[in-house]
């Protein structure tokens, strides 16, 4: 029973010191963030690569989904006899949950990871100290416009997905399933307020901030060895993502 | 005798009266191992000094000691009679600005091309008009020999073209001191001709003070006005390179002339051989 309690105190020992270390890193970021923006020209090279790379694989996905969306709202709203309200149902799915959520997960498995694998690849190359040595601030010049490119790319991409998902379940609720088209969006329109977006804003924004804030922390931070850089990819991804769904279910409770 | 050859590290260091850097009683401990255990040396202004030594013996630790990416567990480090370790984050990237370092494999910055590596520096600490810093960046590559590879990219380059641009970039700011983290590993014997002719002409051309941490002795021979061994932590010799190689100290010699045995023994410490061939573990 010691030696167990003794493990526990280690084990939340190492996971408040890593809290620590995350609070202190992202606080640096923070305070260099006005300095970074002086200098667009590489965080709108970020936000190509974090945002304009990811969009073939969030619209193919948004499209799915919708798609499937259209089919399952569908079905359901059939038995109650409600199948015009689709247009309401798939728009709030899509807006409020499906958008922000899926497209985080995504964002995390492509921009996270190449994020990740790319900070770990410079420290392993000695790029890092190599700017270090010529008095360049590594987290200035490299980790803080690849974090911002990642924050303004993940609500961009949110919205992207959600239009797509719209125009799949039209797709499949109006012209495969026979849902009439006009009853479809003037519900959709009548129904969704501004108060629903914003919700979808808001979650897309602070899923950002989440997943690129663990994307640079472990790649930066990564062992400068192969194996290094394949943990802090792995870690990118298992920490954002149970992030997500965590930080999904918070902002869903304060926000409903 | 470990104790005399740091005492005339330091008494060297001493008579010359223009150590650029100075170490003193240093002692570094990293996974429970202790590196460095009262080092003593000093780099002689205008000098090209050799670091040697045995892999594993600290030879980048101190690098990294004397340009303060690690700190010393006690002891004194300082460049231009400022103690590194004390500096402050914007202190110690002023004093960086005056350093170069040459990284093993070069650590080119991947996702640029030639001219914006060797530029890097200059965009990043002065405003020089477009025109003028093409100018600059142009002349270092063509003392490196590189002006015509200025488009290439890193992936594109040899490895001693890799170490030559790196060069160019490390010279860029016009630093007073110059580090080379083993500059000839991998090399072929032409790229190796040209880093070592670089490294002098460099040296006496610019002004420069240098250290270049090396296992090939011959080399570094040829081009170094001082060299230091170091095993166990400490100096075991210092001198004129010529000096060391006619040193007649067990140590000195296994290292200056690559004996395969002697002060560091050939086997890794193990149990005896009959006594594990017969079934212990």
């Amino acid at each position: 029973m010691p030696a167990l309690l003794r493990e526990l105190g280690v084990s939340m020992h190492g996971a408040v010191t890593a809290l620590g270390a995350y609070a202190l890193f992202a606080a640096r970021l923070l305070a260099g963030t006005p300095r970074a923006l002086l200098r667009p020209r590489l965080v709108i090279e970020q936000v190509h690569n974090a945002g304009a790379l990811s969009l073939v694989i969030v619209m193919l996905s948004g499209l799915f989904v919708g798609m499937v969306l259209g089919l399952q709202g569908f079905d359901l709203l059939e038995r109650f006899g409600s199948e015009e309200s689709l247009g309401t149902a798939a728009a709030l799915g899509l807006l409020k949950e499906l958008g922000p959520v899926i497209t985080a997960l995504l964002f995390a498995g492509r921009a996270g990871t190449a994020l990740a694998s790319e900070l770990g690849l410079m420290r392993a190359t000695d790029q890092i100290a190599a700017m270090e040595m010529m008095a360049v601030d590594p987290v200035r010049r490299v980790v803080l416009p690849r974090f911002l490119g990642g924050v303004i790319s993940m609500p961009l991409l949110a919205a992207v997905f959600s239009m797509i998902g719209l125009f799949g379940a039209q797709l499949v609720g109006v012209q495969l399933m026979g849902v009439d088209q006009g009853q479809f969006w003037s519900q959709m329109r009548a129904t969704v307020e501004l108060g629903d977006v914003m919700e979808g804003v808001v979650k897309s924004c602070v899923f950002g901030v989440a997943c690129s804030l663990v994307a640079v922390y472990e790649g930066f931070h990564s062992a400068p060895t192969a194996e290094g850089v394949g943990r802090a990819t792995t870690r990118t991804v298992v920490i954002s993502s149970v992030l997500v769904l965590l930080l999904d279910y918070l902002l869903t409770a304060a926000l409903l | 005798m470990g104790d005399e050859n740091q005492r005339a590290a330091g008494a060297a260091g001493a008579a010359a009266g223009d150590s650029l850097v100075r170490v003193r009683e240093l002692h570094y401990r990293a996974g429970g191992r202790a590196i460095f255990d009262g080092l003593e040396l000093d780099i002689r202004r205008g000098s090209v000094t050799a670091v040697m030594g045995p892999s594993g013996t600290g030879k980048t630790t101190l690098l990294r000691l004397i340009t303060g990416q690690l700190r010393p567990g006690s002891g004194l480090v300082e460049v231009d009679g400022r103690e590194v370790a004390s500096l402050g984050r914007e202190d110690l990237y002023r004093l960086r600005r005056r350093m170069g370092m040459l990284f093993q494999n070069g650590a080119l910055l991947t996702d640029l091309d030639v001219y914006e590596n060797v530029a890097f520096p200059l965009r990043e600490h002065t405003r020089l008009p477009e025109r003028l810093l093409r100018h600059v960046v142009l002349t270092k590559l063509q003392a490196v020999g590189l002006r015509g590879a200025w488009r290439l990219m890193p992936a594109e380059l040899s490895g001693g073209m890799a170490r030559r641009v790196a060069l160019a970039r490390a010279i860029v700011l016009d630093p007073e001191l110059l580090i080379y983290d083993e500059p000839f590993a991998g090399l072929d014997p032409v790229a190796l001709g040209v880093v070592l002719r670089l490294i002098r002409e460099l040296n006496d051309a610019l002004g420069l003070t240098s250290i270049v941490v090396s296992h090939d002795v011959q080399e570094i021979s040829a081009v170094a006005d001082q060299a230091y061994l170091l095993t166990g932590g400490r100096v075991a010799a210092a001198g004129a390179p010529r000096e060391l190689a006619a040193s007649d100290r067990a140590e000195v010699r296994q290292f200056m002339h690559g004996l395969p045995d002697g002060p560091v023994p050939f086997h890794y410490p193990a149990p005896g051989y009959a006594e594990q061939l017969g079934g212990g573990r």
